[in-house]
């Protein structure tokens, strides 16, 4: 029973962190069909946001609630890593639909932009440039619809943009002035530390789990049920799937196709953002966090079958399962006592490396029979 | 045309600032007769730039200490020495690239360069196709002996053997089992073989092993085969590379894997610089194996801490690869010296029994291209350091490990045109 559970606990634990690190990209690449290659960069920018809160909140003024920066980096990773997704979709993306080879080549660019970005610029003006864009990009939309449809509205959104970049810059200088750890650009690798609350063990019927993983797991139930209740409940939600299943009938009804392109990236960015948080409670933060996930993320949703969710849930909770029932040679200590050479092809892929051999060779496998993984979006227009 | 012209003037007067700069700088060179021209050849950019590019810093801090000294003098002639740097970019081929242009357009006597063996086992060939010279800072595998390379690093009888002694016997995990983590590449595998077979010697026994594949951190399996082979603590050696261990010492630290429940964990790869990335906290009670640690109370080394300090700034540290990189300048400039000429063969016969009186105490080459260091095994503290728990005597190099069964019972000797690279003991 101790082991069933600390085996089960075990692979749920590695299957959050895959489904938290793929939610984000079963949404722009299930969803959208874009291929985004900077996502693991997007889930990098998510983990530099948890470092700079919390030197932020080890300033005197924010000392009392340091504990609860973890919380807060939450929410603030989601915000940055989506108004660079949006900022992305904007500039690149939007010109690449229907060209999946030249998105793949253009985000991966990008995914290069910003790991130097993040090497060669001080985080504190990094910090700053994030706000800049987040008030250049969003003040416009909040003026009243007078000004919006007025012919000097161009005027507005400039002298906005002026407006942000002050405000960027004054925020960087004031980071980086009362943060020194800030104040420097550094390619070397930073560290998170868990409030004291998230370290150490808990003890449920009798087996201790390490609390930065429970903390994980809750972090990916969150996310997986807000963004259904999203997709299923609200208005938005459902223009989203109606231009993910047919474009030009959504486009006819008069469906903002344009804005449900930005917000679906801008949420699947912001997903990935909090990923980067997760993720930055399990290792050091650095320039190249992301790319370490983009292949397991890709092989999630694949393997789910794109554009649903459910079968992004059940994939990566596979995945988690079978990486620790092959990888920790779990099988064995079910079964003591079987045959020598089953034993001994057990232990063969019961290392790290070798399990991860194995599960490849298991998708493969799998995909040669269903190619459209678990759960195949059903319709006629899908092709399309 | 006017736009062009104006700029080609600025240009042309940006250049002269530079050019006055230059004379203004060559001032105190004029002491010199003449100079030369040595490479610098580590990553820049890239995974392995933040490790590689202090092994720069201590090269440049040791060329400037040498020029200040007054330079190197061969021939009743002094020669100031200028150094190129070049990015090897954390990529395998552009360091076998970079290497031929600093011998062939740049015709450096001398390369000081790279970092991880896949590094070196790239720049090989090309040295010794041209028979140039190479010169490697780092602690590494052994297996190797080229006539066209000089190691300053320690090889395992010089780190992973010693330590594991100290495990076994005299550690409070003494008489424990073994668990085996590292990264999946040719060192960790190669050190866990020596390991495995020194084990055994010590009558100890090895419970598990387990290779993370580079990049990955999901470490979970491997916790729960460490809990499952050492239920009640127990000697655990780690040969991970970089960034997986704070992801491996967050883990085990949360899944109460500590130096208080008797688990010890004895590492080859953690220096002061890692210390201070993966953070103490983590780290404390733990061991560590090296020829320098920052923490040794001699005035050479502590000279060399504090010039380091004062050169590149005093949140700076100073381990035990830049302390072989450090000495690998200075063993050069003597070996010239002695040689009388920068001329690789001859400097390559006056390397060997060069002797220097390094941070860590006195070093030697040996006929076999490597050093002969002393060995510490220190105590990770909560200050970032280590507290020195052991020194072994001065311990000759192998470049062939006596206890890898591929090796055992080879040597290596340059001295002697019949032994050579790999002749039998």
């Amino acid at each position: 029973m101790e082991l069933l559970l600390d085996s089960l606990f075990n692979g749920v634990a590695i299957g959050s962190v895959l489904l938290v690190a793929a939610l984000g990209l079963a949404i722009v690449f299930g969803l959208m069909g874009v291929i985004n290659l900077a996502h693991g960069e997007l889930m990098m920018l998510g983990a530099y946001t948890t470092y700079v809160t919390q030197l932020i909140f080890k300033l005197p003024i924010l000392k009392p609630f340091y504990n609860s920066y973890i919380i807060v980096s939450i929410f603030l990773a989601f915000i940055v890593s989506g108004v660079v997704g949006i900022l992305l979709e904007k500039t690149i993306i939007r010109k690449l639909y229907g060209s999946p080879l030249e998105t793949l080549l253009a985000t991966w660019g990008v995914s290069l932009i910003l790991q130097q970005f993040v090497r060669s610029v001080p985080l504190a003006y990094g910090a700053g440039l994030v706000i800049s864009l987040l008030i250049g990009l969003f003040l416009p939309t909040t003026f009243p619809s007078k000004i919006k449809e007025s012919i000097n509205f161009k005027y507005f959104k400039f002298s906005s943009w002026i407006f942000a970049a002050l405000t960027g810059v004054l925020t960087g200088s004031i980071i980086s002035s009362s943060v020194s750890k800030l104040s420097r650009a550094s390619a070397r690798n930073v560290d998170v530390t868990a409030p004291s609350w998230m370290r150490g063990q808990v003890e449920i019927i009798g087996t201790a789990f390490p609390k930065t993983r429970l903390m994980i797991i809750v972090i990916t139930l969150i996310s997986v049920i807000a963004i259904t209740l999203f997709l299923n409940q609200s208005a938005w939600g459902m223009r989203i799937r109606a231009v993910t299943q047919n474009r030009q009938m959504s486009d006819c009804l008069g469906i903002s196709t344009e804005k449900v392109d930005i917000i679906t990236f801008g949420i699947g960015s912001g997903l990935a953002g909090v990923a980067g948080v997760a993720v930055s409670l399990l290792g050091s933060v650095g320039p190249n966090v992301g790319g370490n996930y983009i292949v397991g993320c890709f092989m999630v949703v694949v393997l789910g079958g794109v554009g649903n969710l459910l079968g992004t849930v059940l994939a990566s909770f596979g995945i988690g399962i079978m990486t620790d029932l092959i990888g920790a040679g779990r099988l064995l200590s079910i079964w003591p006592d079987m045959p020598l050479p089953l034993s001994n092809t057990i232990n063969f892929f019961a290392t790290t490396s070798m399990a991860r051999v194995m599960i490849f060779a298991l998708i493969v496998i799998f995909l040669q029979f269903k190619p459209t993984g678990l759960f195949p979006q059903k319709g006629r227009m899908v092709e399309n | 045309m006017r736009i062009s012209r104006r700029i080609l003037a600025g240009l042309a007067t940006a250049s002269l600032a530079v050019t006055a700069t230059s004379c203004g700088g060559g001032g105190t060179s004029g002491s010199f007769d003449d100079t030369v021209t040595v490479g610098i050849l580590h990553s820049l950019s890239g995974t392995m730039a933040i490790s590689e590019s202090t092994l720069v810093d201590t090269e440049k801090m040791a060329i400037e200490e040498i020029n200040a000294a007054g330079g190197v003098k061969v021939g009743g002639k002094s020669y100031k020495i200028e150094y190129i740097v070049e990015d090897g970019a954390s990529d395998w081929p552009t360091f076998a690239e970079k290497s031929k242009k600093l011998i062939d357009q740049d015709g450096v006597p001398v390369v000081f360069g790279g970092w991880t063996s896949a590094s070196r086992k790239a720049m090989l060939p090309v040295y010794e196709s041209k028979d140039a010279f190479l010169y490697y800072p780092i602690q590494y595998e052994a297996q190797e002996c080229s006539n066209n390379i000089f190691y300053t690093g320690a090889t395992p009888n010089q780190q992973s053997e010693p330590a594991t002694d100290f495990m076994y016997k005299r550690s409070p995990a003494a008489g424990g089992d073994f668990f085996l983590v590292g990264s999946d590449y040719v060192f960790p595998r190669t050190s866990n073989t020596i390991t495995k077979a020194q084990v055994k010697q010590l009558g100890g026994k090895v419970v598990g092993e387990d290779y993370l594949p580079l990049g990955n951190t999901e470490v979970a399996p491997i916790i729960s085969k460490i809990k499952k082979a050492l239920p009640d603590g127990g000697i655990i050696i780690n040969t991970l590379n970089g960034d997986q261990n704070v992801a491996f010492f967050k883990q085990i630290q949360d899944a109460g894997i500590t130096p208080s429940s008797g688990y010890y964990v004895m590492n080859y790869s953690i220096a002061e610089e890692e210390i201070s990335t993966i953070g103490p906290e983590f780290l404390e009670g733990h061991y560590g194996a090296w020829n320098y640690m920052m923490s040794i109370d001699t005035p050479a080394s502590k000279k060399f801490a504090a010039s380091f300090k004062k050169r590149w700034g005093a949140d700076r540290v100073v381990a035990d690869p830049q302390e072989s990189a450090y000495n690998m300048v200075y063993l050069w400039k003597q070996a010239v010296e002695d040689a009388g000429t920068f001329d690789d063969n001859a400097v390559r016969e006056a390397l060997v029994g060069q002797k220097f009186d390094a941070p860590q105490g006195p070093v030697e080459v040996m006929p076999n291209h490597h050093l002969s260091q002393t060995v510490r095994i220190g105590e990770i503290n909560a200050e970032g350091g280590f507290t020195i728990l052991e020194e072994t005597g001065v311990v000759l190099p192998q470049a062939w490990n006596q206890k890898h069964p591929s090796s055992k019972g080879f040597a290596c000797d340059w001295t002697d045109p019949s032994k050579g690279e790999k002749y039998k003991l």
